[in-house]
């Protein structure tokens, strides 16, 4: 029955491999739909705002791993870095 | 179906589905292959059709439970899972893209499937490995076709029906690919299609968590063109990002 664990640990797989990206996004998603609705400009501009929070979201962790495995690389040296 | 749904809902559904299953059964079939070119296809071929069953009893039981919810939040559930899942295809597609995490590559993961096969000992009477192994597999891909299906379904009413055609459609090209070559769909642009489907989830996601909120959309439901649009647009500025941190990284670390 090792496979029903294995299911259960995919189906978590689908949502989230970086947990802070994937916890950004929920905070985003929560701001949003706590404050979007009390703000006047609900009807013009809040898909915007949903919008270009998930856009930074998306961005930011993309860019974030890029420096991230530049950190690891100048740790490592050149000589492994030639290797990557 | 409703058929007063409009082509921007059900083209959009039809081709999200189809493009996001066919990356999962290009990867079921090489696992599928492997087993049954060592293993023999009976043993396969059961596995993945007890899987097929389980699933689509799945889809039914889950998609007649969702007609008892309120829209709204169904919306507002389906739209942040979208998000979550879409936008992690993404990131990884983008990643990928940029040359940061390596591409995959089905040949290899055939290869590794005949390796672990052979492992196991010969063929008595009823294979089990053959039928455990596949019946695995497409359970793994089968239930993110699923979740895709509903996923994008769900969101508005009659728009089932199109996912699950777009779905059904994959499945009839990968198998119908399969029977023909009897080997890995290695040529398949697997990142340039999840780099698409991506877009198209997170779009789709951010529709339906903004009209789960109670947003309204501009445009209304062309509103999804425009998303589609504006998240491609982030995805290429993105990749062109982070290939420039790359690039910078080897300047960096020259002697």
């Amino acid at each position: 029955m090792r496979w029903i664990g294995t299911i259960f640990r995919e189906i978590f797989g689908l949502f989230v491999d970086d947990g802070s990206f994937a916890i950004t996004i929920l905070v985003w998603l929560g701001v949003t739909r706590l404050l979007l609705p009390r703000l006047d400009v609900f009807s013009r501009w809040s898909g915007l705002i949903l919008f270009a929070g998930l856009g930074l979201v998306l961005v930011e962790s993309a860019v974030r791993y890029a420096r991230g495995r530049q950190t690891t690389l100048d740790k490592q040296g050149p000589k492994s870095a030639s290797h990557s | 179906m409703d058929l007063s749904i409009g082509w921007a809902h059900a083209g959009p559904s039809i081709l999200a589905s189809f493009l996001a299953s066919i990356v999962e059964c290009v990867e079921a079939l090489t696992v599928i292959l492997a087993v049954g070119s060592v293993r023999g296809w009976r043993g396969a071929l059961s596995g993945s059709a007890a899987a097929l069953a389980v699933l689509l009893a799945l889809v039914a039981a889950l998609g007649r439970a969702l007609m008892n919810i309120p829209l709204d939040i169904v919306q507002l559930v389906v739209g942040a899972l979208l998000l979550l899942f879409g936008l992690r295809w993404l990131r990884k597609a983008i990643l990928r893209s940029a040359g940061l995490i390596p591409l995959h590559d089905e040949q290899a993961a055939f290869s590794r499937n005949i390796e672990a096969m052979q492992r196991f000992g010969g063929v008595r009477g009823w294979d089990k490995v053959a039928f455990a192994a596949c019946f695995q597999i497409t359970m793994l891909e089968g239930t993110e076709v699923v979740f895709i299906v509903i996923a994008v379904g769900a969101g508005g009413t009659g728009l089932l029906l199109p996912a699950g055609l777009g779905a059904f459609a994959a499945l009839i090209v990968v198998i119908a690919l399969g029977i023909a070559l009897h080997r890995p769909l290695a040529s398949v642009p697997e990142n340039t299609l999840k780099f698409f489907v991506g877009v198209l989830l997170s779009a789709f996601g951010t529709f339906w968590f903004g009209e789960g909120i109670g947003l309204r959309w501009p445009g209304a439901d062309w509103a999804i063109a425009g998303l589609i649009a504006a998240f491609l647009a982030v995805a290429l500025l993105t990749v062109s990002l982070c290939r420039r941190q790359a690039s910078c990284d080897a300047v960096t670390v020259r002697p």
